[in-house]
Parts: structure tokens; C-alpha cells; sequence
């Protein structure tokens, strides 16, 4: 499938670079990750112990309001300026260039607040234990984040304000991610084998990765031009 | 002339929740021909290129491409056109040739990208990212994609707005040259379009039929 | 095969006409079962051993957690029909449905809560069921929500279907999840899933209770609907006369 490929990695491509030009912005969800991980000690407590109970949560419900931040942008700058119009009456499938786009998306926000938990998980007092399975979840789940996410950016694609709204209608697609996450993280605190929640994350990549650029593709067709 | 004919659309309807917007449009578009779609503003000219380039759905009606229906050759026929909109499609970001290089795969026997900037007039401009240019010069990056495209149909939806007499003339050069190589366009403007052969049709009350 | 009778069911007016038949019959059986149910749930079944009186609630509270969740895969299959048959009143029929079922879904929330304080000493606990009903209600929210962001009806319709749709292909998984979840952080002090059998004698109101809502749903949603065909076909023939044939009906009995 030489066309398709070339889909995925020209939307890939693109979108990374489009991404290193704005460096600052991709910024932002990592500096938004770390101020929050500030204000979690200042407003219950500085103890460790406390601290430590509360890092798994903590660090998943960051995760989950930083990847919800950046995702609106994923369509709706391509729908602005014409070029999602463009890529609509290309010839070529959807589903590659979108899958490029989400991966990128990935890249520019999963990626990087996975690379930064540690630094998290240090201000929270996690025990030296967590720190793999954190960041194996976080590689993960934030990999489904991105691909919900785009459900709901696709969605809201075409209306004037639609980051509240996109917000509103993903998050509760976000549960179970966020439970098997900070499970993954709370069984290894526990000292019990973490392998079986973060077997399932995988799994729901998986299933992810397999469904949602057919539904971002189809909503996108449906609603974006009308 | 049947064989000729590129474009057939037939009773082609469209409603936007439940309203018409287009009421039985029946047109041709020929090998070699310009056609300008004229109407009042609103009168679903933007709406009828669109649906042409498959972005929207039509209620009814049907639409052939070299005698064809449309879902039938659908690959073939998106490989064939090419769509300037309104918006440019243009990345602020990126610079003049990279903004080229992603929408238009270089093809052999068309120009290349930075020939095809220097026609337009932005020679140098290749490497400044387009937020740096004005308005008129990122319409002129837009266009010129009529030059490193080899597609057949082009739809042009206002492809003078924004644009000096030098860069009218430009475009006026590729759509002439263009129909002369055997292709058509399909175009919506409010301007005169100082060349020849221009056939018109138009979009008010359009179930009155064609424009010959 | 003949598929006429299908798309026929697709007409507004087909519906409108043959529901105005059925309408008195429907709603003569949905007062008869509430009333029936509720007086014989709230006045004659027996008392329970543990909790005495407030258990009576459930009455209430099962058969609307039944309909909040029947009525999301109500909603979203009628919202499927929409996008592939392109069925107008298959929409209607979807917008109609969310805040129906948003409200038995709030409606299974309050009266869980108030059985709550008696039973558990709080209006509020984190129960694998309860929390489910939580999201089942955000995800209704946010159908809700995106049917009327847009000022396009027909993208509305389509966004708010499949965003249905998505909810229905999550709504297994996050019930199994918030489950395991449950089990996983579970106090020892409340155990609300395991329901003990119950008694005949309480079980048969119920199960009147849970017919009479049943109806009362299928009643809520096709008076909804009714009201929101006038509403977009108001410009059309068939409503016109409708509507002159009820003020003159109004003219005359005065």
C-alpha cells in the first residue's frame, strides 16, 4: 500500500514539523503537568506518606487535563486554513493520514509527559519502585488519551468554541484508562505484580488503534464541510 | 461531444436541513472549456464545488465523470482534479516550498516547486515561512499549485480575491494554458474574466437548465 | 423483498398519524401500571427484615436504572439507523431520546442516594454501581450537549450519533472497569452489588413497576417526538390543517 504509507507519513511528517516551529506551544501541556504537581503539596500537605498515597491519581488525572489541552488543536487549525478540506477530496484513504496526525499528536504530548513523570513522581515521593510501571502506563495510556481525544476533536471540529465541549464529551471515555493506569501504578506501590492492568492498557491501545481512526474519518467526512 | 465531455451532472439537489440550496442543477463541463458558475451570493455556488470535489453529499441527482457515475471511479477521478478554495490551505508556519511539497507529490512532466515559485513572482520567498508574507503573496504560494499539478478538472473557487492585476493575469496564463493541454475548469468569481471562450451558468433558479 | 413498510416507518407523518391511534390505549395502560405498581409496592408488600420501610424506594429506583441504561442503546441504535438509512425521524427519534434518559438517569441517581442515607449513613458512596450510573449520566451530558452546539441540525444529528455510538461501544467497558475498580479498592463496610434474594411477595410489585416504566418511557418518547415533528414540519401542508382543524374544533365548542 505505497499510497496509504505515503499518507501516513506525510501527515506524520508534517505535523511534527509543523510542531517544532511552534516549540513553545508544545510546551505548555509539560509546564501545565509540573505546576499542578506543585500545587498538589501546597494545598493537602508536604508529607511524603500522604503524598505518596495520592501520586498514582495525581499523576493520571494530570496526565488525562494535559492531553484533553493540546487536542484540540489536532483538526482544528487543518480546518481553518482549508487543508483538512484538501486532504478530504484526496484520493487516498483517510484512515492513514489521520492515524499519522494522532501519532503525532502522541508524540508531542504523551510522549513528553511520559519522559517527565519521573520528575512528578520525585515531587510526589513515589517510591523508587513505581517509576517503571509509571512510565510503561503512561506510554500507553496516553496513547489511548491521544486517539479519544481525536474522536472528540473531530467532533467539535467545525463550531466556535469547542474545547469545553470536547473536553465534556471525552472524559468519560477516559475512565477506564485512568483506572488501569494508576491500578498499574498502585499495585507495583503495593509490591504485587503490575504485568495484568497494564496488559489491558495495551490491550485498549490496541483496540484504539484499530477503531478510532475509522471513527475519526467517518465523523470527520460526516460534519466538517456542510 | 459526448466524448469530450468530462463533467455531467444531472438534477443534481442539495439540502441543508431541509431547505434546498441547489434545486436540480443540470450542467456540463467539456474538454477544453472554462465554465464560470455565477449567482447571487448564497446561491450554493461554493456548495456545488464542493460537492463536485466530494466534500459534501448530495441529496439526489447524479454526477458522471467520463460517462461514469462517480462512486464507481471514485480514485480515479479524485486523482484528477484539483480544488483551490476559498482558504488557502496554506500553513503559516511552514515556508513557501515545504507548504507545496506536502499538498502536491512532484509528478513528472510538471514544473517543479521552486520553478514553478519563481513563476508566481516569489522567487527567493522559498525558505521565509508564509506568516511573513502578505496576504497577496500567500495567495500566490495557493496558486501555485495550478502549476506543479498535473490534475485535469480544476474547480476554482474565487481564485482572483485578494489578488493584484498581475496576479489575474497569472492565473488568466495557467487556466488558458490549461484548457489547451485538454483539461477543463470550473470556476466561481463576481469579476469579469478578460478571456475567451468563457461559458456561463447560471446557479439562480437553477432548475431553468444549462447554460448553452 | 419489499422494503416499502420500512421506509414508510421512516415518514413523519406515517408515525404521527398511527401513534395519535395507539396514543389514548398507551397512556390508559401506562396510568393503570404505575398506579397498580406503585400502591402495591408502597402500600402492600411487606416490610423488609433489615430495612424496614425505605427499601420501598427501589420501586423507583430499579426500573429507572433499567430504562437510563436500555434507553442509551436505544438511543444510539436509533442514532445508527440515522447514519446509515438516513432516516429522518430515526434523529428525532435519538434527540428525543437523551433527555428522557438523562433524567431516569438522574432520577436513578436521587433515589439511590436517599436510600442511601438511611441504609449507609451518607447520601453518597462510591459504589461500583453508582459510579457507573455517574458516567452513564456525563456521557448522556455529553450527547446533550453537542446535539445543540451546532447550528446545523443535520451535522448535529450526525455528531451526536456517533458520538452515541462511541459511548456504546465504551459503555461494557467502563462498567467492567469501574467494577474491577471497585473490587480492588472495596471497604468492607458497605457491600451494596451482592442484592439478596428477595421475597415474592416484593419482587412481583417490582416487576409491575418495571413494565409500568417500560411504558411510561415508550410514552415519554413518543409524545417528545410528536411535539418535535410539529415542530419541524410545521411549514408543511399536513400540519397546517392540523392545526386549522384544532382551532376550529376549539371555535365550535365554544
Amino acid at each position: 500500500m505505497p499510497e496509504s504509507n505515503r499518507g501516513f507519513s506525510a501527515y506524520f511528517r508534517r505535523d511534527l514539523l509543523l510542531a517544532y516551529r511552534r516549540r513553545g506551544e508544545v510546551a505548555s501541556p509539560i509546564i501545565f503537568f509540573v505546576m499542578v504537581a506543585t500545587l498538589i503539596p501546597l494545598g493537602i500537605t508536604p508529607e511524603a506518606d500522604s503524598l505518596k498515597e495520592l501520586a498514582p491519581g495525581t499523576i493520571w488525572v494530570m496526565a488525562l487535563l494535559a492531553t484533553l489541552l493540546s487536542a484540540e488543536g489536532l483538526f482544528v487549525s487543518d480546518y481553518k486554513d482549508g487543508s483538512l478540506e484538501q486532504l478530504l477530496i484526496s484520493p487516498n484513504m483517510l484512515v492513514m493520514p489521520i492515524f499519522g496526525k494522532v501519532t503525532a499528536h502522541w508524540i508531542t504530548t504523551g510522549l513528553p509527559l511520559t519522559l517527565a513523570s519521573p520528575l512528578i513522581g520525585l515531587m510526589l515521593s513515589l517510591p523508587s519502585v513505581a517509576y517503571l510501571p509509571m512510565m510503561a502506563g503512561l506510554a500507553l495510556g496516553t496513547g489511548c488519551l491521544s486517539f479519544l481525544a481525536a474522536i472528540g476533536a473531530a467532533l467539535t471540529v467545525s463550531l466556535q468554541k469547542g474545547s469545553l465541549l470536547l473536553t465534556l464529551i471525552v472524559m468519560p471515555l477516559y475512565m477506564p484508562i485512568i483506572i488501569f493506569g494508576s491500578a498499574v501504578m498502585q499495585y507495583s506501590i503495593d509490591g504485587m505484580a503490575w504485568s495484568g492492568p497494564l496488559a489491558i492498557l495495551g490491550a485498549m491501545l490496541a483496540v484504539a488503534i484499530a477503531l478510532c481512526p475509522l471513527a475519526i474519518a467517518a465523523v470527520l467526512r460526516l460534519i466538517t464541510i456542510n | 461531444m459526448v466524448n469530450s465531455s468530462l463533467l455531467t451532472v444531472n438534477d443534481l439537489r442539495f439540502e441543508r436541513d431541509d431547505i434546498p440550496v441547489i434545486n436540480g442543477a443540470c450542467l456540463t463541463l467539456n474538454v477544453g472549456e472554462i465554465l464560470q458558475i455565477e449567482g447571487p451570493n448564497g446561491s450554493g455556488k461554493t456548495t456545488l464545488l464542493r460537492i463536485l470535489t466530494t466534500a459534501l453529499q448530495p441529496s439526489g441527482g447524479e454526477i458522471l465523470y467520463r460517462g461514469q457515475i462517480l462512486s464507481e471511479c471514485r480514485f480515479d477521478y479524485l486523482s484528477n482534479i484539483l480544488f483551490l478554495g476559498h482558504q488557502s490551505a496554506l500553513k503559516l508556519t511552514l515556508t513557501a516550498e515545504e507548504n507545496l511539497s506536502w499538498t502536491t507529490s512532484e509528478l513528472p512532466g510538471s514544473v517543479s516547486i521552486m520553478e514553478a515559485l519563481e513563476q508566481v513572482g516569489l522567487r527567493g520567498y522559498s525558505d521565509v515561512p508564509c506568516h511573513k508574507l502578505s496576504e497577496g503573496q500567500q495567495r500566490r504560494v495557493a496558486l501555485a499549485r495550478l502549476l506543479v499539478t498535473n490534475a485535469e478538472v480544476w474547480f476554482l473557487d474565487e481564485p482572483f480575491s485578494a489578488l493584484d492585476k498581475q496576479g489575474v493575469q497569472f492565473v488568466e496564463q495557467c487556466m488558458e494554458r490549461h484548457i489547451k493541454g485538454g483539461g477543463a475548469v470550473m470556476l466561481t468569481t463576481h469579476q469579469p474574466i478578460g478571456m475567451e471562450p468563457v461559458r456561463r451558468y447560471s446557479l439562480v433558479g437553477s432548475s431553468v437548465g444549462g447554460g448553452f | 423483498m419489499n422494503w416499502t413498510w420500512f421506509y414508510r416507518m421512516g415518514s413523519p407523518l406515517w408515525f404521527y398519524q398511527s401513534t395519535s391511534r395507539w396514543l389514548p390505549l398507551l397512556s390508559l395502560v401506562t396510568l393503570v401500571l404505575l398506579v397498580a405498581g406503585l400502591a402495591w409496592g408502597l402500600g402492600f408488600a411487606p416490610e423488609d427484615a433489615k430495612q424496614g420501610n425505605s427499601f420501598r424506594i427501589i420501586y423507583l429506583h430499579v426500573p429507572a436504572s433499567f430504562l437510563a441504561l436500555a434507553g442509551y442503546f436505544l438511543m444510539a441504535t436509533a442514532g445508527a439507523i440515522g447514519l446509515i438509512w438516513k432516516m429522518k425521524l430515526s434523529y428525532i427519534v435519538m434527540k428525543c431520546a437523551a433527555p428522557i434518559g438523562a433524567a431516569l438517569t438522574f432520577l436513578a441517581l436521587f433515589t439511590g442516594a436517599v436510600w442511601g442515607k438511611p441504609t449507609w449513613g451518607s447520601y453518597w458512596v462510591w459504589d461500583a454501581r453508582i459510579t457507573s450510573m455517574l458516567i452513564l449520566l456525563f456521557l448522556y451530558f455529553g450527547v446533550l450537549a453537542l446535539q445543540y452546539a451546532f447550528h446545523n441540525q443535520e451535522a448535529g444529528n450526525k455528531a451526536s450519533a456517533v458520538l452515541a455510538l462511541v459511548g456504546t461501544v465504551n459503555i461494557p467497558i467502563i462498567y467492567k472497569s469501574v467494577d474491577w475498580w471497585f473490587t480492588l479498592h472495596q471497604p468492607s463496610t458497605i457491600k451494596l452489588t451482592s442484592a439478596p434474594s428477595m421475597h415474592p411477595d416484593m419482587f412481583q410489585p417490582l416487576l409491575v413497576m418495571i413494565l409500568a416504566f417500560y411504558f411510561f418511557y415508550a410514552l415519554a418518547l413518543i409524545l417528545a417526538v410528536r411535539v418535535e415533528i410539529l415542530k419541524r414540519e410545521s411549514k408543511t401542508t399536513w400540519v397546517r390543517e392540523l392545526v386549522e382543524q384544532a382551532s376550529r374544533q376549539k371555535i365550535g365548542a365554544k
